[in-house]
């Protein structure tokens, strides 16, 4: 069934992905760890991590696009449940440092000694085992999403109103992830990591490792995702993106799918966050802002919304845009992204891969009108 | 009145909306299979009755029982729709963005549940029905067309279509030719009564020579309670009726 259900979502647009995903998961370790450096097709370190971390931000993309995209739940809150994943694997960073601490502590981290604290809260408990961490990874997102999705979804919440509490959700968390006595490191999060699973975290080989299993991830992600669409259950969300109540009278319990699509989407967005955080060496409070949940809905919305390898593409685009803006105009930056936003909602609402897919049928008349988002959240 | 033999028992129900009445105290009684016109002039308590029997509205006092013993006003949309009560709105509400087979697929009766979504796979069962209703409607060459694409009248048929598929005991059908040609009108009234066949079904419509052409019992209401109950030609006498209509 498990099969029957995969191969659902392997229409030709995954197929292209998928291949681009497994071309960069041999090209990258062998451009960065076998070509020699003076070779101009040697990757240097620093570009495998930002690659890195535009995947982690793809797939991120993807947990929004699943819920924005296919079941019309505007998310202004989706960096809370990445940055929770983050959180989570920091945690076990952390745990694995050890003595090898600034004030040589053998259990607390740096913080709790500086704050002057006796023994490890309860919380910290078991986050010396990856395969802990791991399942807190899907567990803490998943869990929060449920119970907010449980109460938000059965009060028929809906639109604009559900966009508000979703920010509300991330803004709690930033102010609460800010205070020292949470016990996470307060402003600074989380840092100065030094092992994963027993490789040093600064090896070549260990950031080329944390790439690869970011591509496997996305890949993974796609597929679930992409598999999900195209069965009864991604229909029935499309129903419900377009036309809530029909799907009522047709016996369907709205929010059931809802919850199940937003809680899919958020265990998504924690394990897009347990990549990102070892390939950025950091996890602080500031991942929680409200403008980071925002620039991720950007990220789909030029893609083109609705298009799950659109997401992906969009994440990347924007994020390469960014990267490169801050650094030659960093004062442009937000202006440029602001632009972006209006531009794309103006005269891209189907985003990049939207036109693109229009451009295709224009070719093919005889073809349907497209099946992207047409309708407002 | 009893609630045995019954298959929607409607009893005293009132509805107020900030202190207007939309339903007054309105009663009915829908047998097995019967087909029932209800007709009435605008802000009679037409909808507010299908919303009340379907759930969208909560009725501030009075007994909704299905099949005479199921408490409908205690159930939401879905546990409603799953009972076999089945409503077609008054502006044809089709998935615009899914193909007419799409739209078909998810209005075949099979289990709701989120699980059985996402585990179901197109047995060659649900493909013969999916093609029987769309040669009932007519809709066999437009199958792969998103239903946004659809004439009004096409998108009218595929709802009505989907509520066949859905299977009802109970059909719950607004204003199904307004807006529709002499022509669109003639094959939906055949449509309807091809459906009704062992159904219960509650018609709401304004246009008389519809009703007239379906010939069956009329109930009109009037300020949200039951005016006057009988034969299209012994309510079209009944002086209050035509008091009601004319505008006294």
């Amino acid at each position: 069934m498990l099969t029957r259900f995969l191969l659902l979502g392997l229409d030709k647009r995954a197929g292209v992905l998928l291949t681009v995903l497994a071309v960069l998961a041999v090209a990258v370790p062998v451009m960065a760890l076998a070509v020699p450096p003076d070779s101009p097709f040697h990757l240097p370190m620093h570009s495998v991590s930002l690659l890195g971390k535009y995947l982690s931000f793809a797939l991120l993309a993807l947990a929004l696009d699943l819920v924005w995209g296919y079941c019309g739940i505007l998310s202004l809150g989706h960096a809370a449940f990445f940055t929770l994943g983050g959180y989570a694997m920091g945690m076990y960073l952390m745990r694995q440092i050890g003595p090898r601490g600034v004030y040589g502590h053998p259990e607390l981290p740096d913080f709790m000694v500086f704050l002057n604290w006796k023994e490890l809260p309860w919380y910290w408990q078991g986050f010396d085992q990856f395969w802990f961490a791991a399942l807190m990874v899907l567990a803490v997102p998943g869990l929060l999403a449920f119970a907010f999705g449980w109460f938000a979804f059965r009060s028929r919440v809906t639109g604009v109103y559900l966009s508000i509490i979703t920010q509300a959700m991330t803004f709690a968390l930033l102010l609460a992830f800010f205070r020292n006595d949470m016990g996470f490191g307060g402003n600074n999060g989380l840092t100065d990591f030094k092992e994963i699973l027993g490789y040093d975290i600064q090896a070549p080989a260990t950031r080329v490792g944390l790439f690869v299993a970011t591509v496997a991830a996305l890949a993974a992600g796609y597929m679930v995702a992409s598999s999900l669409v195209a069965s009864k259950l991604g229909k029935v969300l499309v129903a419900v993106r377009d036309a809530e109540s029909r799907v009522r009278f047709l016996g369907y319990s709205v929010e059931r799918y809802k919850l199940f699509v937003w809680t899919l989407s958020a265990c998504m967005a924690g394990v897009a966050g347990a990549l990102y955080v070892p390939q950025v060496g950091i996890i602080n409070p500031s991942e929680f802002a409200p403008a980071a949940s925002i620039e991720a809905v950007i990220w789909v919305a030029v893609g083109g919304r609705g298009t799950l390898a659109g997401a992906v593409l969009g994440a990347v685009l924007v994020n390469y845009g960014k990267t490169y803006f801050t650094a030659a105009l960093p004062e442009l930056w937000l202006f440029a992204l602001g632009g972006l936003f209006v531009l794309v909602t103006l005269f891209l609402p189907k985003g990049i891969l939207g036109l693109a897919a229009d451009r295709f049928r224009k070719r093919e008349p005889a073809a349907a009108v497209p099946a992207a988002a047409s309708k407002g959240a | 009145m009893s609630a045995e033999n019954t298959l929607l028992y409607v009893d005293g129900v009132s509805v107020s909306f900030d202190g207007f009445r939309a339903l007054n105290s309105l009663s009915l009684i829908i047998g097995p299979g019967e087909m029932r016109a209800i007709i009435g002039p605008n802000g009679a308590g037409k909808t507010t009755m299908m919303d009340v029997i379907t759930g969208k509205t909560r009725p501030n006092t009075g007994t909704i029982l299905f099949e005479g013993g199921t408490d409908l006003t205690r159930m939401d949309e879905a546990a409603i729709a799953n009972l076999g009560i089945g409503r077609k709105f008054q502006r044809p509400t089709v998935f615009e963005n899914h193909t007419v087979w799409d739209n078909l697929e998810l209005a075949l009766k099979n289990p709701r549940k989120t699980w059985s979504a996402l585990a179901y796979g197109m047995n060659p069962k649900d493909r013969a029905r999916i093609e029987e209703i769309l040669d009932i409607t007519r809709l066999s060459p437009r199958r792969e067309r998103l239903a946004g694409s659809l004439s009004h009248g096409e998108k009218q048929w595929l709802e009505i279509g989907m509520l066949l598929a859905q299977d009802p005991k109970l059909l719950l059908v607004d204003e199904p030719v307004a807006g529709m040609t002499d022509a669109e009108t003639e094959q939906t009234a055949h449509l309807l009564k091809t459906i009704a066949g062992t159904r219960s079904v509650i018609v709401v419509e304004h246009d008389m020579v519809f009703v007239r052409e379906l010939g069956v019992k009329v109930t009109v209401l009037h300020e949200g309670s039951v005016l006057a109950e009988g034969s299209l030609d012994s309510v079209s006498a009944n002086r209050q009726v035509i008091d009601v209509y004319l505008g006294r």
